[in-house]
């Protein structure tokens, strides 16, 4: 998970407008890719992605007015691949209070990594629910996948190296460069 | 964690770590596919030398919700009746790769004794008259569900019935005082262990007495096994002077709760239904058991943090 240090050497890669004109334009597009907001559901992955999720829900209704998107919060956990391997920390509680039976549910997290959370992600989604597709949007995506996914909505493709320490907030997001080895 | 195998071995850090990790567990049993694949790959095996309907089915639905594999050991059906000791039974079973047993006995102590032969975790689910930690962390779960409470800092629980022969009744008043409640004890003195002077509790003999001063009342349940044995003259005296009843419902303040573990006796301790009483959290703590218990196999085979052990 991003964590929010900024030492000396850390750089801002997208500063606090940038962060707000990514989130408006990730709502015109999921807007635009689903023709409209008809069983529409953005669902945040605790704790990074929710944020962004109601933040992206309210430009949403914002521009389609008569609809109120619903917006959950996810804590993937309890479905990661790594659980015995590494100390399991975690986030806040899940909450999603709709059924996602037929919806399209629209994942948000704050940074795409190597793809396991959201592959955790897409296996949790299936306890409330079987949706009628699944999309992805992320702030940034930093590249190093290790598994088959891609998101269907950036804010920013930002080449990292592996150890770098990416945070991302909604006053900007900032990359702290790491040891290559660490990770 | 390795094991659990006395509530006061968790500390007050340990303790709240599980109720905090049962909130996340609650909410998975609420959702439409109640099955997380946390433990998948681990086996729990359930070794129970004494009956119980909850805390055995319970165990086994919460390693079932965390995609673990359960094996039940059923002792009336075992090779047990051919002669074979606890340890050989325990070391066959592990032989079998397990990852954590779950124990239930008679005699105090053997959980523990379980824990020095096999390199699995051991969760104690009732060893003798001494401790039933996962019945405390359900009660105190209860509690903090109803109340909102994370301290139970100013609050008083009282304690009615059996104390003497009461596991159940051991554990909660540490994990009672641990969150900070006072706890008064009421029983007849021949079912008080004979010196309680070093327990962090007041005793009183007289129900009607401390009723209008209770936040929790915990009725324990008394085996009818105990008037044979003369520590009660007849059942019928004992649920007069320690039962509850209707009337005494009435002196309890309106926001008191009421607890029972389980089984109930109806018509001894409990002289009236409990569906009769408006704050009664029967049911609560039955449907909690499932969820502390989910908590308390992750936090032993899974979290790989020892989340409780840390906080």
């Amino acid at each position: 998970m991003a964590k929010s240090v900024v030492g000396a050497s850390s750089h801002e890669a997208m500063t606090r407008a940038d962060v707000k004109r990514a989130i408006v334009r990730i709502a015109h597009e999921i807007i635009e890719r689903n023709h409209g907001v008809e069983g529409l559901a953005i669902v945040g992955l605790q704790r990074g992605g929710t944020w962004i999720a109601k933040e992206i829900a309210a430009q949403i209704n914002d521009i389609e007015k008569s609809v109120t998107v619903p917006v959950g919060a996810l804590d993937v956990s309890l479905h990661r691949d790594d659980i015995g391997i590494r100390p399991v920390s975690l986030g806040a509680i899940s909450d999603i209070p709709f059924d996602l039976s037929g919806a399209t549910v629209v994942l948000v997290d704050d940074v795409l990594f190597t793809g396991r959370t959201v592959r955790a992600a897409m296996e949790g989604l299936n306890n409330y629910g079987r949706p009628r597709a699944v999309q992805l949007a992320v702030l940034v995506d930093r590249g190093h996948r290790e598994l088959p996914i891609r998101p269907d909505f950036v804010g920013k493709n930002l080449p990292t190296h592996i150890g770098d320490e990416v945070a991302a907030t909604s006053d900007g997001v900032t990359v702290t460069p790491g040891s290559q080895a660490s990770r | 964690m390795k094991h659990l195998l006395a509530i006061d071995e968790l500390g007050l850090d340990g303790l709240n770590a599980l109720l905090n990790l049962t909130d996340h567990m609650v909410e998975i049993n609420q959702r439409p596919v109640p099955k997380v694949p946390a433990l998948r790959g681990r086996t729990v095996a359930s070794l129970f030398f004494e009956d119980s309907t909850r805390t055995r089915l319970s165990f086994e639905t919460a390693a079932k919700r965390l995609s673990a594999d359960t094996m039940t050991f059923n002792v009336s059906t075992s090779s047990v009746n051919k002669g074979e000791s606890l340890r050989d039974t325990v070391a066959t079973i592990t032989d079998m790769g397990v990852d954590a047993f779950v124990v239930r006995h008679k005699s105090v102590g053997i959980p523990w004794q379980i824990s020095e032969w096999t390199k699995a975790s051991i969760i104690n689910a009732g060893d003798g008259a001494h401790q039933h930690p996962t019945q405390a962390l359900v009660d105190c779960y209860t509690i903090r569900e109803a109340t909102h409470a994370k301290s139970f800092s100013g609050m008083h629980m009282v304690i009615v019935g059996d104390i003497k022969h009461s596991r159940v009744a051991r554990s909660n008043i540490q994990a009672f005082s641990m969150l900070g409640a006072a706890v008064t004890l009421v029983a007849p003195p021949t079912l008080l262990p004979p010196d309680v002077s070093h327990w962090p509790v007041s005793v009183s003999h007289n129900l009607d007495d401390v009723l209008p001063q209770t936040d929790v009342l915990y009725m324990l349940r008394l085996q009818s096994e105990r008037m044979a044995q003369g520590h009660v003259p007849t059942l019928r005296e004992y649920s007069e002077q320690y039962g509850l009843t209707q009337k005494r419902v009435m002196n309890l303040q309106a926001q008191a709760i009421v607890m029972h573990p389980g089984p109930m006796n109806r018509g001894v301790e409990m002289q009236i239904d409990p569906s009769d009483v408006k704050n009664s959290l029967i049911h609560r703590q039955v449907a909690n058991g499932v969820a502390v218990r989910m908590a308390v196999l992750f936090d032993l085979l899974g979290s790989g943090s020892n989340l409780a052990g840390q906080a």
